[in-house]
Protein backbone atom coordinates (compact mmCIF):
# COMPACT_ATOMS: atom_id res chain seq x y z
CA UNK A 1 0.00 0.00 0.00
CA UNK A 2 0.92 3.52 -0.74
CA UNK A 3 1.00 5.90 2.18
CA UNK A 4 1.39 9.98 2.32
CA UNK A 5 4.53 11.59 2.42
CA UNK A 6 3.87 13.44 5.80
CA UNK A 7 5.55 15.34 7.97
CA UNK A 8 6.04 12.48 10.34
CA UNK A 9 8.40 10.83 7.33
CA UNK A 10 9.85 13.95 7.55
CA UNK A 11 10.66 13.71 11.31
CA UNK A 12 12.26 10.34 10.76
CA UNK A 13 14.78 11.75 8.00
CA UNK A 14 15.64 14.28 10.66
CA UNK A 15 16.21 11.33 12.85
CA UNK A 16 18.11 9.27 10.07
CA UNK A 17 20.57 12.43 9.78
CA UNK A 18 21.55 11.74 13.03
CA UNK A 19 23.65 8.91 11.53
CA UNK A 20 25.11 11.15 8.88
CA UNK A 21 26.28 12.82 11.30
CA UNK A 22 27.71 9.96 13.17
CA UNK A 23 29.44 8.40 10.40
CA UNK A 24 30.63 11.68 9.66
CA UNK A 25 31.65 12.41 13.16
CA UNK A 26 33.54 8.60 13.45
CA UNK A 27 34.81 9.03 9.63
CA UNK A 28 36.47 12.73 10.70
CA UNK A 29 38.52 11.31 13.94
CA UNK A 30 39.13 7.81 11.85
CA UNK A 31 40.64 10.24 8.92
CA UNK A 32 42.16 12.71 11.12
CA UNK A 33 44.43 10.20 13.18
CA UNK A 34 45.44 8.89 9.73
CA UNK A 35 45.97 12.21 7.73
CA UNK A 36 48.28 13.00 11.08
CA UNK A 37 50.69 10.03 10.02
CA UNK A 38 50.55 10.78 6.75
CA UNK A 39 50.93 14.11 6.81
CA UNK A 40 54.13 13.92 9.08
CA UNK A 41 55.42 10.96 6.75
CA UNK A 42 55.03 12.96 3.33
CA UNK A 43 57.50 15.54 4.90
CA UNK A 44 59.37 13.65 6.76
CA UNK A 45 63.48 13.42 6.45
CA UNK A 46 63.26 9.71 5.24
CA UNK A 47 62.71 9.43 1.78
CA UNK A 48 61.11 5.97 1.80
CA UNK A 49 58.76 7.11 4.58
CA UNK A 50 57.85 10.12 1.84
CA UNK A 51 57.18 7.46 -1.19
CA UNK A 52 55.07 5.25 0.63
CA UNK A 53 52.65 7.90 1.87
CA UNK A 54 52.41 9.88 -1.19
CA UNK A 55 51.97 6.41 -3.26
CA UNK A 56 49.06 5.84 -0.70
CA UNK A 57 47.70 9.33 -1.78
CA UNK A 58 48.08 8.91 -4.77
CA UNK A 59 46.24 4.96 -4.98
CA UNK A 60 43.15 6.19 -2.37
CA UNK A 61 43.10 9.83 -4.79
CA UNK A 62 42.32 7.93 -7.45
CA UNK A 63 39.52 5.36 -6.94
CA UNK A 64 36.29 6.67 -6.48
CA UNK A 65 34.87 6.48 -2.68
CA UNK A 66 31.92 3.95 -3.90
CA UNK A 67 34.86 1.14 -5.00
CA UNK A 68 36.49 1.53 -1.28
CA UNK A 69 32.90 1.34 0.17
CA UNK A 70 32.66 -2.00 -1.59
CA UNK A 71 36.35 -2.63 -1.66
CA UNK A 72 35.93 -2.81 2.12
CA UNK A 73 32.54 -4.32 2.31
CA UNK A 74 33.72 -7.51 0.05
CA UNK A 75 37.33 -7.39 1.15
CA UNK A 76 37.21 -7.35 4.90
CA UNK A 77 35.54 -10.84 5.01
CA UNK A 78 38.04 -12.61 3.01
CA UNK A 79 41.52 -10.63 5.10
CA UNK A 80 39.87 -10.63 8.58
CA UNK A 81 37.77 -14.18 7.77
CA UNK A 82 34.70 -12.62 9.21
CA UNK A 83 31.54 -11.14 7.63
CA UNK A 84 31.73 -7.68 8.35
CA UNK A 85 28.96 -5.04 9.31
CA UNK A 86 27.77 -2.03 7.21
CA UNK A 87 29.09 0.07 10.00
CA UNK A 88 32.58 -1.27 10.03
CA UNK A 89 33.13 -1.45 6.45
CA UNK A 90 31.98 2.34 5.89
CA UNK A 91 34.45 3.55 8.72
CA UNK A 92 37.30 1.68 7.28
CA UNK A 93 36.77 3.24 4.18
CA UNK A 94 36.10 6.61 5.34
CA UNK A 95 38.77 6.35 7.75
CA UNK A 96 41.01 5.62 4.61
CA UNK A 97 39.46 8.22 2.11
CA UNK A 98 39.54 10.88 4.90
CA UNK A 99 43.19 9.80 6.10
CA UNK A 100 44.42 10.53 2.21
CA UNK A 101 42.77 13.87 1.97
CA UNK A 102 43.11 15.69 5.35
CA UNK A 103 46.67 13.95 5.03
CA UNK A 104 47.50 16.31 1.52
CA UNK A 105 45.53 19.34 3.05
CA UNK A 106 47.78 19.24 6.23
CA UNK A 107 50.69 18.49 4.35
CA UNK A 108 50.39 21.77 2.64
CA UNK A 109 49.90 23.56 5.80
CA UNK A 110 53.11 22.06 7.38
CA UNK A 111 54.79 23.32 4.43
CA UNK A 112 53.48 26.41 4.52
CA UNK A 113 55.79 27.79 7.41
CA UNK A 114 58.75 29.17 6.67
CA UNK A 115 61.86 26.86 6.24
CA UNK A 116 63.73 29.46 8.81
CA UNK A 117 61.60 28.18 11.60
CA UNK A 118 62.67 24.59 10.85
CA UNK A 119 66.31 25.67 10.95
CA UNK A 120 65.46 27.92 14.04
CA UNK A 121 64.16 24.53 15.93
CA UNK A 122 66.95 22.89 14.27
CA UNK A 123 70.22 25.51 15.67
CA UNK A 124 68.35 24.64 19.35
CA UNK A 125 69.09 21.04 19.16
CA UNK A 126 65.63 19.99 18.81
CA UNK A 127 64.95 16.80 17.29
CA UNK A 128 62.77 16.18 14.43
CA UNK A 129 59.69 15.14 16.62
CA UNK A 130 60.17 18.34 18.74
CA UNK A 131 60.51 20.86 16.17
CA UNK A 132 57.27 19.59 14.97
CA UNK A 133 55.68 19.52 17.88
CA UNK A 134 56.76 22.79 19.13
CA UNK A 135 57.52 24.90 16.60
CA UNK A 136 55.94 24.27 13.27
CA UNK A 137 52.43 22.54 14.32
CA UNK A 138 51.06 25.03 16.35
CA UNK A 139 51.85 27.55 13.84
CA UNK A 140 50.20 25.35 11.31
CA UNK A 141 46.86 24.63 12.82
CA UNK A 142 46.07 28.14 12.27
CA UNK A 143 46.76 27.84 8.46
CA UNK A 144 44.80 24.11 8.58
CA UNK A 145 41.06 24.87 10.31
CA UNK A 146 39.65 26.08 7.55
CA UNK A 147 40.27 23.97 4.63
CA UNK A 148 39.90 21.40 7.44
CA UNK A 149 36.16 22.70 7.85
CA UNK A 150 35.94 22.73 4.45
CA UNK A 151 36.57 19.06 4.14
CA UNK A 152 34.29 18.33 6.45
CA UNK A 153 31.27 19.83 4.25
CA UNK A 154 32.70 17.36 1.86
CA UNK A 155 32.98 14.47 4.08
CA UNK A 156 29.06 15.05 5.43
CA UNK A 157 28.11 14.75 1.82
CA UNK A 158 29.95 11.85 0.96
CA UNK A 159 28.61 10.21 3.42
CA UNK A 160 25.74 9.72 1.88
CA UNK A 161 27.52 7.06 -0.63
CA UNK A 162 27.46 4.58 2.34
CA UNK A 163 23.86 3.95 1.62
CA UNK A 164 24.73 1.81 -1.12
CA UNK A 165 26.25 -0.89 1.21
CA UNK A 166 23.44 -0.25 3.05
CA UNK A 167 23.90 1.97 5.76
CA UNK A 168 20.82 3.69 6.90
CA UNK A 169 21.62 7.03 6.87
CA UNK A 170 19.93 10.65 5.56
CA UNK A 171 20.19 9.30 1.77
CA UNK A 172 19.50 5.75 2.41
CA UNK A 173 15.99 6.57 4.73
CA UNK A 174 14.85 8.86 1.86
CA UNK A 175 14.98 6.17 -0.45
CA UNK A 176 13.10 3.87 2.37
CA UNK A 177 10.65 6.82 2.28
CA UNK A 178 10.78 7.01 -1.72
CA UNK A 179 9.70 3.20 -1.85
CA UNK A 180 7.09 3.96 0.89
CA UNK A 181 5.41 7.11 -0.26
CA UNK A 182 6.00 6.73 -3.84
CA UNK A 183 7.24 10.67 -3.63
CA UNK A 184 10.57 10.88 -5.04
CA UNK A 185 10.43 14.23 -5.54
CA UNK A 186 9.28 15.81 -2.25
CA UNK A 187 11.47 13.27 -0.55
CA UNK A 188 14.77 14.14 -2.07
CA UNK A 189 14.26 17.78 -2.13
CA UNK A 190 13.40 17.06 1.76
CA UNK A 191 16.77 15.42 2.44
CA UNK A 192 19.14 17.78 -0.11
CA UNK A 193 17.50 21.03 2.48
CA UNK A 194 18.28 18.62 5.39
CA UNK A 195 22.43 18.52 3.87
CA UNK A 196 22.32 21.90 3.14
CA UNK A 197 21.17 23.15 6.52
CA UNK A 198 24.03 20.70 7.76
CA UNK A 199 27.06 21.60 5.18
CA UNK A 200 25.97 25.56 4.87
CA UNK A 201 26.53 26.88 8.21
CA UNK A 202 30.15 25.20 8.27
CA UNK A 203 30.91 26.81 4.20
CA UNK A 204 29.94 29.52 5.31
CA UNK A 205 32.20 29.17 8.94
CA UNK A 206 35.02 27.93 6.87
CA UNK A 207 35.13 30.87 4.77
CA UNK A 208 34.96 33.71 7.38
CA UNK A 209 37.55 31.69 9.23
CA UNK A 210 39.99 32.33 5.72
CA UNK A 211 38.90 35.78 5.65
CA UNK A 212 40.07 36.38 9.53
CA UNK A 213 42.91 34.60 9.08
CA UNK A 214 44.36 37.07 6.50
CA UNK A 215 43.53 40.20 7.73
CA UNK A 216 45.42 38.55 10.75
CA UNK A 217 48.51 38.04 8.47
CA UNK B 1 43.29 -16.97 5.38
CA UNK B 2 41.16 -19.35 2.92
CA UNK B 3 40.02 -17.35 0.24
CA UNK B 4 41.12 -18.28 -3.22
CA UNK B 5 40.96 -15.54 -5.95
CA UNK B 6 39.89 -16.71 -9.01
CA UNK B 7 39.97 -13.58 -11.08
CA UNK B 8 39.05 -16.41 -14.68
CA UNK B 9 35.33 -15.45 -14.37
CA UNK B 10 35.58 -11.85 -14.40
CA UNK B 11 38.36 -11.22 -17.18
CA UNK B 12 35.56 -13.78 -19.33
CA UNK B 13 33.57 -10.54 -19.42
CA UNK B 14 36.08 -8.33 -20.41
CA UNK B 15 34.42 -6.95 -23.55
CA UNK B 16 31.38 -6.06 -20.91
CA UNK B 17 33.69 -4.48 -18.95
CA UNK B 18 35.24 -2.39 -21.91
CA UNK B 19 32.07 -1.24 -23.21
CA UNK B 20 31.40 -0.03 -19.02
CA UNK B 21 34.88 1.97 -19.52
CA UNK B 22 33.83 3.54 -22.30
CA UNK B 23 30.30 4.98 -20.95
CA UNK B 24 32.74 6.78 -17.93
CA UNK B 25 35.19 8.49 -20.90
CA UNK B 26 32.20 9.70 -22.56
CA UNK B 27 30.29 10.98 -19.50
CA UNK B 28 33.42 12.31 -18.50
CA UNK B 29 34.34 14.36 -21.40
CA UNK B 30 30.80 15.55 -22.01
CA UNK B 31 30.71 16.31 -18.04
CA UNK B 32 33.71 18.73 -18.14
CA UNK B 33 32.88 20.15 -21.41
CA UNK B 34 29.46 21.29 -20.45
CA UNK B 35 30.55 22.14 -16.99
CA UNK B 36 32.83 24.29 -17.49
CA UNK B 37 30.39 25.82 -20.18
CA UNK B 38 28.19 26.41 -17.33
CA UNK B 39 31.27 27.59 -15.01
CA UNK B 40 32.95 30.44 -17.52
CA UNK B 41 28.66 31.89 -17.60
CA UNK B 42 28.49 31.30 -13.86
CA UNK B 43 31.92 32.79 -13.27
CA UNK B 44 31.24 36.07 -15.64
CA UNK B 45 27.61 36.57 -14.37
CA UNK B 46 29.01 36.17 -10.78
CA UNK B 47 31.66 38.72 -11.19
CA UNK B 48 30.77 41.51 -13.71
CA UNK B 49 26.71 40.43 -13.80
CA UNK B 50 23.74 42.73 -12.32
CA UNK B 51 23.01 42.16 -9.14
CA UNK B 52 20.25 39.89 -9.56
CA UNK B 53 22.51 37.53 -11.56
CA UNK B 54 25.33 37.98 -8.97
CA UNK B 55 22.19 36.54 -6.61
CA UNK B 56 21.37 33.59 -8.91
CA UNK B 57 25.10 32.86 -9.82
CA UNK B 58 25.47 32.27 -5.82
CA UNK B 59 22.56 30.45 -4.92
CA UNK B 60 23.28 28.34 -7.90
CA UNK B 61 26.49 27.35 -6.36
CA UNK B 62 25.31 27.61 -2.81
CA UNK B 63 22.58 25.05 -2.93
CA UNK B 64 24.80 22.69 -5.59
CA UNK B 65 27.97 22.59 -3.65
CA UNK B 66 26.37 21.95 -0.11
CA UNK B 67 23.78 18.95 -0.98
CA UNK B 68 25.55 15.24 -2.23
CA UNK B 69 25.64 14.27 -5.93
CA UNK B 70 23.78 11.63 -5.60
CA UNK B 71 20.51 13.52 -3.73
CA UNK B 72 21.18 16.02 -7.02
CA UNK B 73 21.11 12.56 -9.41
CA UNK B 74 18.02 11.13 -7.42
CA UNK B 75 16.04 14.67 -7.56
CA UNK B 76 16.92 14.79 -12.04
CA UNK B 77 16.18 11.04 -12.53
CA UNK B 78 13.94 9.69 -9.55
CA UNK B 79 12.05 13.57 -9.08
CA UNK B 80 11.75 15.17 -12.23
CA UNK B 81 8.89 12.44 -13.93
CA UNK B 82 6.51 13.45 -11.32
CA UNK B 83 7.01 17.35 -12.76
CA UNK B 84 6.47 15.55 -16.28
CA UNK B 85 9.95 15.68 -17.57
CA UNK B 86 10.68 12.16 -18.33
CA UNK B 87 14.67 11.43 -19.11
CA UNK B 88 16.92 7.73 -19.40
CA UNK B 89 19.39 7.13 -16.96
CA UNK B 90 22.07 8.99 -19.10
CA UNK B 91 20.64 11.89 -19.78
CA UNK B 92 19.88 12.31 -16.26
CA UNK B 93 23.69 11.62 -15.41
CA UNK B 94 25.13 14.07 -17.79
CA UNK B 95 22.22 16.79 -16.66
CA UNK B 96 22.86 15.84 -12.72
CA UNK B 97 27.24 16.00 -13.12
CA UNK B 98 27.14 18.52 -15.29
CA UNK B 99 24.81 21.17 -12.96
CA UNK B 100 27.40 19.11 -10.34
CA UNK B 101 30.76 19.89 -12.02
CA UNK B 102 29.36 23.41 -13.24
CA UNK B 103 28.70 24.87 -9.41
CA UNK B 104 33.07 24.21 -8.95
CA UNK B 105 34.06 25.28 -11.99
CA UNK B 106 32.04 28.60 -11.49
CA UNK B 107 33.46 28.88 -8.14
CA UNK B 108 37.30 28.06 -9.55
CA UNK B 109 37.26 30.03 -12.25
CA UNK B 110 36.18 33.10 -10.45
CA UNK B 111 38.72 33.29 -8.25
CA UNK B 112 41.07 33.10 -11.74
CA UNK B 113 38.47 36.32 -12.83
CA UNK B 114 39.39 37.98 -9.71
CA UNK B 115 42.74 38.04 -9.73
CA UNK B 116 43.16 39.71 -13.50
CA UNK B 117 44.07 43.05 -12.18
CA UNK B 118 42.00 45.87 -13.39
CA UNK B 119 45.01 47.32 -15.55
CA UNK B 120 45.07 44.32 -17.22
CA UNK B 121 41.63 44.97 -18.78
CA UNK B 122 41.86 48.20 -19.54
CA UNK B 123 45.04 48.05 -21.30
CA UNK B 124 43.04 45.76 -23.79
CA UNK B 125 40.30 48.08 -24.08
CA UNK B 126 42.65 50.56 -25.02
CA UNK B 127 44.14 48.35 -27.86
CA UNK B 128 40.67 48.40 -28.89
CA UNK B 129 39.46 45.27 -28.24
CA UNK B 130 35.40 45.01 -27.95
CA UNK B 131 34.11 44.02 -24.36
CA UNK B 132 33.70 40.31 -25.73
CA UNK B 133 37.16 40.32 -27.27
CA UNK B 134 38.57 41.55 -23.70
CA UNK B 135 36.79 39.05 -21.76
CA UNK B 136 38.01 36.02 -23.94
CA UNK B 137 41.66 37.39 -24.58
CA UNK B 138 42.61 39.53 -21.92
CA UNK B 139 40.57 38.13 -18.62
CA UNK B 140 39.30 34.30 -19.62
CA UNK B 141 42.89 32.53 -20.97
CA UNK B 142 44.63 34.64 -18.63
CA UNK B 143 42.20 33.77 -15.57
CA UNK B 144 41.78 30.14 -16.82
CA UNK B 145 45.70 29.42 -16.91
CA UNK B 146 45.93 30.65 -13.22
CA UNK B 147 42.99 27.93 -11.95
CA UNK B 148 44.23 25.75 -14.44
CA UNK B 149 45.79 23.21 -12.14
CA UNK B 150 42.18 23.82 -9.47
CA UNK B 151 40.25 23.06 -12.45
CA UNK B 152 42.04 19.92 -13.89
CA UNK B 153 41.95 18.43 -10.21
CA UNK B 154 38.34 18.89 -9.92
CA UNK B 155 37.84 17.22 -13.42
CA UNK B 156 39.69 14.39 -12.17
CA UNK B 157 37.48 14.43 -9.58
CA UNK B 158 34.36 14.30 -11.39
CA UNK B 159 35.54 11.57 -13.68
CA UNK B 160 35.61 9.42 -10.41
CA UNK B 161 32.47 10.81 -9.12
CA UNK B 162 30.71 9.17 -12.36
CA UNK B 163 30.72 5.85 -10.47
CA UNK B 164 27.90 7.28 -8.90
CA UNK B 165 25.73 7.22 -12.14
CA UNK B 166 25.49 3.27 -11.12
CA UNK B 167 23.30 4.10 -8.75
CA UNK B 168 20.50 5.33 -11.48
CA UNK B 169 21.24 2.58 -13.31
CA UNK B 170 23.10 4.14 -16.31
CA UNK B 171 25.61 1.68 -18.16
CA UNK B 172 29.05 3.06 -16.68
CA UNK B 173 31.88 1.12 -15.37
CA UNK B 174 30.98 0.79 -11.81
CA UNK B 175 27.29 -0.60 -12.96
CA UNK B 176 28.92 -2.97 -15.17
CA UNK B 177 31.10 -4.10 -12.29
CA UNK B 178 28.05 -4.76 -9.95
CA UNK B 179 26.37 -6.74 -12.91
CA UNK B 180 29.38 -8.98 -13.04
CA UNK B 181 29.50 -9.04 -9.64
CA UNK B 182 25.86 -10.61 -9.65
CA UNK B 183 26.31 -13.24 -12.73
CA UNK B 184 29.53 -14.82 -11.18
CA UNK B 185 29.68 -13.70 -7.43
CA UNK B 186 33.42 -12.51 -7.20
CA UNK B 187 32.60 -9.25 -5.35
CA UNK B 188 36.26 -8.62 -4.58
CA UNK B 189 37.62 -9.59 -7.39
CA UNK B 190 35.62 -7.42 -9.45
CA UNK B 191 35.98 -4.47 -7.15
CA UNK B 192 39.65 -4.64 -7.19
CA UNK B 193 39.87 -4.59 -10.96
CA UNK B 194 37.20 -1.92 -10.71
CA UNK B 195 39.24 0.51 -8.54
CA UNK B 196 42.42 -0.32 -10.45
CA UNK B 197 40.73 1.37 -13.98
CA UNK B 198 40.09 3.68 -11.99
CA UNK B 199 43.10 4.61 -10.69
CA UNK B 200 44.70 4.23 -14.29
CA UNK B 201 42.34 6.47 -15.78
CA UNK B 202 42.80 8.97 -12.89
CA UNK B 203 47.07 9.15 -13.48
CA UNK B 204 46.24 8.76 -17.42
CA UNK B 205 43.72 12.02 -16.61
CA UNK B 206 46.19 13.96 -14.81
CA UNK B 207 49.26 13.39 -16.80
CA UNK B 208 47.50 14.21 -19.76
CA UNK B 209 46.07 17.65 -17.95
CA UNK B 210 50.06 18.06 -17.18
CA UNK B 211 51.00 17.28 -21.10
CA UNK B 212 48.64 20.04 -22.27
CA UNK B 213 49.08 22.67 -19.63
CA UNK B 214 53.57 22.11 -20.75
CA UNK B 215 52.14 22.72 -24.51
CA UNK B 216 49.74 25.59 -23.97
CA UNK B 217 51.61 27.27 -21.19
CA UNK B 218 54.43 27.37 -22.40
CA UNK B 219 56.28 30.76 -22.98
CA UNK B 220 57.86 30.70 -26.64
Amino acid sequence: MIREFTLNDVYYLLLAARWTLALTSIAFLGGGAVGLIVAVMRISPFSSLRLASTLFVNVVQGIPLLAWLFVFFFGLPILVGVRVSPWAAAVAAYAVYAGAFLGEIWRGCLQAIPRQQWEAGASLALSFASQLRYIIVPQAIRIAIPPTVGFLVQLIKNTSLAAVIGFVELTREGQLTTAATYRPFSVYIVVAAIYFSMCFPLTQWSRRLERTLRVAR
Amino acid sequence: MKYTFNFRDVWAQWDFLMSGIAVTIILTIVTVLAGSAIGALGAAARVYGRPWMRALAACYVECIRNTPLIVQLFIVFFGLPSAGVRLNAMTAAMIALAINLGAYATEIIRAGLEAIPKAQIEAGYSLGLSGVQVFRYVVLIPALQIVYPALTSQFVLVMLATSVVSQISAPDLFHVASIIQSRTFRDFEIYAIVASVYLALALALKSAFAAIAHVAFTRR
